[in-house]
């Protein structure tokens, strides 16, 4: 088509050719705007900074005295870790919602660009609100008396799974945030899916306080594996409660990883797949 | 050589419990290089639907459409390559500043840093925007969004230009300005599309009309052409008083094919004839006899809106209801 060939003779010196390097391009443009907006829209901030600070201090505070555990705050730290970053994870579902509300998605979808750049900068988006979210939550959690009682490996191994976990997830979001007709519907549909996931779980209670059908949900729930890795990597393991008998909690890191693995391998096509066909109203 | 022909389009809808919809019902479009087609209908005709079939954001259930002799539905994203497309929502990054938006459009066609940062600043300037181009634009009124969206889809020349509604929900300032905009466009030879309820605006833009209505195209032609399809002057007074309106509409009657209509106004009246000039004659005198006094009276030669009442048996009633809709959405 000579049209096409015009195309690229007018597109210069600088012109991004090969199909990897554009590929790479979108992803970093479409992760550049979602930066971007973190800088320029004060609510996601104050999400993102008071929001672990909140909870880190409510939580530890509130229920210390109340559970009968011995250093509730060690116990509890991993769990406020994994909820906060599952939460931050929902902005993939809104941003999606709301670009596709703005009809700014209609525009991507016009350009010649990679099919899966717009949801790679946007999960990319809420992996930086997130590791700030983690940031000021350590921080916090430190000053309350949390510490790493294993090594910098146990350190960084812990960090690295609670973020992995939670850009799986923001794939789930998105997939949900373009299935929905406003963005409004998001934000409620999103808290009937979270408060049961991170609470059915052995996030902030032990798992053997339960009664029996919500023990079996929270043992097989891949919230409480994230967790209990992350209190493994931390060394914030309380003695006076071993895990409970379940093998997914016995082989917690097998159990998470192959949640991380099963989530990006449903959704990440699945979601790619919506984005070709997605359109304002 | 047609740079855009679509044969046979049929976009149907099955929503759960609800009878099927017929978006686009066998819409058949030719658009010569060069020119500007316009594409004019009420709200829910199947305006956009076309646009979204040809610019690849949807697939039609049935039919086939070529853009720049390519495949829209083989072949979308060559597609994607010739084709600039400015949305009726203005499609731009709030939280992103005006040049932002822009060199982000170009980036995204791979024109590489440079170019895409040299482009936006050559259309920062082509659009009047230089004041404005570091602000974020969630604060910039209507108009400047849609400058902005519209330069969009200006950042590789494209070859073929989709407009769809472009003033939409515009306040008449704003709307004449994108208007001088877009004629200056086209002056350069670049292919438009352009959709609209507006009749005016295909009036003053659009070098070929195609009237659309249940989804598919009712009638073709120049503007000229169309007002000819339904022929004849009419005659058409405002009084001062609108307690003359029941003598008037007498003497109009009198004079006129056909029962004169009075406006919503309840002071405008307006009545079909066939020698103009003539019959302005008569009424005027008889009108003066009866004391009737007048704030304006004259010939009119059928608009749009007379065309479009005539093809489609319905006056294209949603324009002002669609209008304010959009004034709402864009705050």
């Amino acid at each position: 088509m000579s049209a096409v060939t015009e195309q690229r003779v007018r597109t210069g010196d600088g012109a991004v050719t090969s199909p990897m390097a554009q590929w790479f391009s979108d992803g970093w443009i479409a992760t550049r705007r979602n930066l971007i907006k973190i800088r320029r829209v004060p609510d996601i901030l104050v999400f993102t900074i008071l929001q672990p600070i909140m909870f880190v201090l409510l939580f530890s505070q509130v229920y210390a005295g109340a559970m009968a555990i011995d250093d509730y705050t060690s116990f509890l730290m991993a769990g406020i870790f994994a909820q906060t970053v599952i939460f931050g994870s929902t902005f993939s579902g809104s941003a999606m919602a709301q670009d596709l509300k703005d009809g700014i998605i209609d525009r991507f979808r016009t350009l010649p660009m990679s099919t899966s750049a717009v949801l790679i900068g946007r999960t990319n988006g809420d992996l930086m609100i997130n590791g700030i979210s983690m940031l000021i939550m350590m921080a916090t959690g430190y000053i309350v008396g949390w510490r790493v009682t294993t090594s910098i490996w146990g350190f960084f191994g812990g960090v690295a799974l609670l973020l992995l976990f939670s850009y799986a997830f923001s794939w789930v979001m998105a997939l949900l945030g373009m299935s929905v007709r406003s963005p409004e519907v998001i934000n409620n549909a999103s808290f009937m899916i979270l408060f049961p996931l991170t609470f059915i779980s052995n996030a902030f209670v032990p798992i053997h306080t339960l009664p029996d059908v919500l023990r079996n949900i929270a043992e097989w729930n891949p919230v409480s594996a994230l967790v209990q890795s992350a209190r493994n990597l931390f060394g914030n393991t309380n003695p006076t409660f071993p895990p409970p008998e379940s093998w997914t909690l016995e082989h917690p890191y097998i159990t998470v990883l192959a949640g991380i693995i099963l989530m990006l391998l449903i959704f990440v096509p699945l979601c790619v797949k919506k984005f070709g066909s997605v359109s304002s109203r | 050589m047609n740079i855009i022909e679509a044969i046979g389009l049929k976009k149907i809808y099955s929503p759960k419990g609800t009878a099927k919809v017929h978006a686009l019902d066998g819409l058949n479009l030719t658009v010569p290089k060069g020119t500007v087609q316009g594409l004019l209908g009420p709200n829910g005709a199947g305006k956009t639907t076309a646009v979204k079939v040809l610019t690849t954001l949807i697939q039609p259930t049935e039919g086939s459409a070529t853009v720049a002799g390519i495949d829209v539905i083989r072949d979308p994203k060559s597609v994607r390559r010739v084709i600039g497309v400015s949305g009726q929502y203005a499609a731009v990054d709030e939280n992103l500043t005006g040049f932002e938006n822009l060199e982000m459009v170009g980036r995204l066609y791979h024109l590489g840093k440079a170019e895409s940062r040299r482009r936006a600043t050559e259309l920062i300037e082509m659009f009047e925007l230089t004041a404005a181009q570091n602000r974020p634009v969630k604060g910039f009124s209507g108009g400047m969004r849609r400058r902005i969206d519209l330069a969009g889809a200006l950042v590789t020349r494209p070859e073929v230009l989709f407009l769809d509604e472009p003033t939409t929900g515009l306040d008449p300032r704003s709307r004449l300005g994108m208007w001088d905009v877009i004629k200056n466009l086209v002056s350069d030879g670049t292919t438009v599309l352009l959709t609209t309820q507006y009749l005016e605006e295909a009036d003053q833009l659009a070098d070929d009309i195609a009237v659309i209505d249940g989804g598919k195209v009712i009638a073709e032609g120049t503007a000229d052409q169309l007002k000819a399809r339904i022929g004849g002057h009419r005659i058409e007074v405002t009084l001062i008083e609108a307690s003359d309106a029941g003598a008037a509409r007498e003497v109009l009657g009198r004079h006129g094919e056909g029962e004169p209509r009075i406006d919503d106004d309840g002071r405008t009246l307006e009545v079909p004839v066939i020698d103009g000039p003539r019959a302005l004659q008569y009424v005027l005198a008889e009108l003066r006899e009866g004391s009737i006094e007048l704030h304006d009276a004259g010939i009119r030669r059928p608009t749009l809106d007379d065309v479009f009442l005539k093809l489609t048996g319905h006056v294209a009633e949603e324009d002002q209801k669609a209008g304010t809709e959009e004034m709402e959405t864009a705050k």
